[in-house]
């Protein structure tokens, strides 16, 4: 079977399993026709809408079943869903919107008090789909509508097929992600992109119809995302939760749902096998733990695997511009525990030097991935673009330079060494220091900032803020941690606050950052 | 104990809103409304440990539990009145 585009995979699903639970929320369950039915319909109100092929639409949700609909509803259209992660502030969703030009949101009421400021006056945006009840009905204007519920009649709203024309080569997500310039870039994803990419990551997992997944993860993250996405195209069940912020009732609909695959970043691991009294839950279905985003210590892989025996255990490496680079076979975890593995199927990957020369196993450089997975580009962001993508070996090929460091032992296996630029990852986020930076220099008072990433055992790099002030100012940490809270998402607030008389400058008087810790 | 409720509502406008001008109301969800998340509801614990004196196990670590004003009255308020016998069944 022939697909080529990602919605498909939900209509051959419905096809063979229509009455067969495909989500699961809280108390909501939703079987595979009622999610095409619900897909339809928000397809149909966006359609209704004017919203055409190639416009963006923003979606703003915690997990549940209406961001799965929502991202099937907008690619049935053509259309192309953006994901913004639920922590996301005021002033940069904003932007977010307006750099991508959104002619459409769909977010939750919950949500409201960064969305809809972010929207007032904003003449990009015409429609608004608002799920769940706004606390203030009186701040509704026109463009906001009701998210469409499965009962409603939508007549012929819908005109089938909804948007023959879209081809693989059409875009169907942009996902923002931080970027060493502090502003957001949005990564370009196509459906043959987001295709290649989860065939390749299903031809390793081998997932299967009677699996279970649970998703902890925002499916605002490619992480959580795919996971979605590798749910539907099996036929699977997906459990969502909103986060792992109650491990217990995590656990608890894990034995209920009999979960087999659970995708997990250190954070959630190390609460894991912290956990006292894990033997009270049956979680003897898991079958697949994968971990991403961040390194998990060798230490913490020995544990989970010991509380696990049963299940396989996946390290894996990846970034949004390709969603998914290498994973370890769980065969060789005992042989190269630090290894990530040496790539994924249908994939080529290589090690350049500075000079962009190819090099042999057994070297330290720059890693470059190949294949039909790579990002269509940085959105309205050509020198950035070209940053990353680069001539490949074939005539008018791109590969994709990732600034990831690697070095390679003889037989290729890949270890992570560092990142070329100075973006930090955190709690498995990327941090862009200009960004928590440039919120900074916003308060009275600041004179000088540098930010950066120290170590940490549980979030890989802990955000530290140097701050030379003003001494009129009477600036406190508190006042840091206040701006810091208002304007960036959690994981970007700075874990340590250091006052210092002065920050150390190269010889033409730029801050130093080398030797901050 | 009468001043739960107060005391970890100042606690997370100290802390969490700083001064956003956000409203907690007794039954506002922390989780939904994005005031906490995972890390803020370990520092929440913390806190509820060490002003409160008792001890949240693992398995207590619930939404009915931790996730609104009204859940951690209630729940603090029972384990309040359990832990004093414990103590003495201890001793």
């Amino acid at each position: 079977m022939v697909h080529m585009l990602l919605h498909k995979y939900l209509t051959e699903s419905v096809a063979h399993l229509a009455e067969k639970v495909a989500i699961t929320c809280g108390d909501e369950r939703i079987t595979y026709r009622q999610l095409q039915v619900l897909a339809d319909k928000v397809a149909a109100v966006l359609q209704a809408r004017g919203v055409r092929r190639g416009d963006r639409v923003a979606l703003f949700m915690d997990n549940g079943i209406e961001m799965v609909a929502t991202i099937f509803g907008v690619l049935e259209i053509g259309a192309v869903f953006m994901p913004v992660n639920p922590l996301t502030k005021r002033e940069k969703f904003r932007f977010l919107l307006q750099d991508s030009r959104a002619c459409a949101l769909v977010a939750h009421a919950a949500l409201a008090a960064s969305w809809l400021p972010a929207i007032d006056s904003l003449a990009t945006l015409h429609t608004c789909i608002v799920t769940g009840q706004l606390a203030d009905a009186t701040s509704a204007d026109d463009r906001q509508i009701p998210f469409p519920r499965q009962t409603d009649d939508t007549g012929n709203m819908l005109r089938a097929p909804s948007c023959a024309e879209t081809i693989d080569q059409d875009l169907a997500a942009i996902i923002y992600t931080s970027g060493s310039t502090g502003e957001p870039k949005g990564v370009m994803l196509t459906h043959l992109n987001m295709d290649s990419a989860l065939r390749s990551v299903m031809t390793y997992l081998c997932p299967r119809q009677d699996d279970v997944i649970m998703c902890v993860l925002p499916l605002a993250f490619g992480y959580g995302l795919y996971h979605a996405l590798m749910s539907v195209a099996t036929g699977a069940t997906l459990v969502l939760e909103q986060s792992f912020a109650f491990p217990a009732k995590a656990l608890q609909t894990m034995s209920a749902e009999q979960v087999t695959i659970f995708p997990a970043v250190p954070t959630i691991f190390s609460q894991l096998v912290n956990m006292k009294g894990l033997d009270q839950y049956d979680l003897s279905a898991l079958r697949i733990l994968t971990n991403a985003a961040a390194a998990l210590s060798e230490e913490h892989i020995r544990r989970v695997r010991a509380l696990f025996p049963q299940a396989s255990f996946y390290s894996m490496y990846g970034m949004t511009e390709c969603k998914r680079i290498s994973y370890l076979p769980p065969d060789q975890l005992d042989v190269r525990p630090s290894s990530v593995g040496r790539g994924m199927p249908n994939q080529e990957l290589w090690l350049v030097d500075d000079a962009g020369n190819r090099l042999p196993n057994g070297s330290t450089g720059e890693l470059v991935v190949r294949g039909s997975h790579i990002m269509r580009g940085y959105w309205e962001r050509p020198e950035l673009t070209a940053e990353r993508l680069r001539a490949g070996p074939i005539p008018g090929e791109n590969v994709l330079y990732t600034g990831d460091i690697f070095r390679t032992d003889a037989d290729g296996w890949l270890y992570f060494v560092s990142r070329k630029d100075d973006i930090i990852k955190s709690r498995g986020e990327k941090v862009s220091p200009r960004e928590v930076e440039n919120v900074l220099y916003e308060l009275n008072g600041v004179l000088e900032v540098a930010v950066v990433g120290t170590p940490d055992t549980l979030l890989g790099s802990a955000i530290k803020a140097f701050i030379v002030a003003d001494h009129e100012s009477g600036l406190t940490e508190r006042d840091v941690l206040r701006q810091c809270q208002l304007k960036l998402e959690s994981f970007m607030v700075p874990k340590y606050v250091e006052f210092v008389s002065h920050l150390p400058k190269t010889d033409n008087g730029k801050i130093k950052k080398t030797g901050l810790t | 104990m009468k001043d739960i409720k107060p005391r970890v509502r100042q606690f997370l406008l100290d802390n969490f809103l700083m001064g956003s001008g956000a409203q907690i109301n007794d039954d506002t969800s922390f989780m939904k409304n994005h005031i906490l998340d995972s890390s803020g509801f370990m520092e929440l614990i913390l806190f509820l440990e060490e002003n409160f004196g008792v001890k949240v196990e693992d398995a207590e670590l619930l939404p009915e539990n931790l996730d609104s004003l009204l859940n951690i009255e209630a729940f603090v308020g029972r384990k309040l009145l359990v832990q004093p016998s414990v103590a003495a069944q201890a001793n």
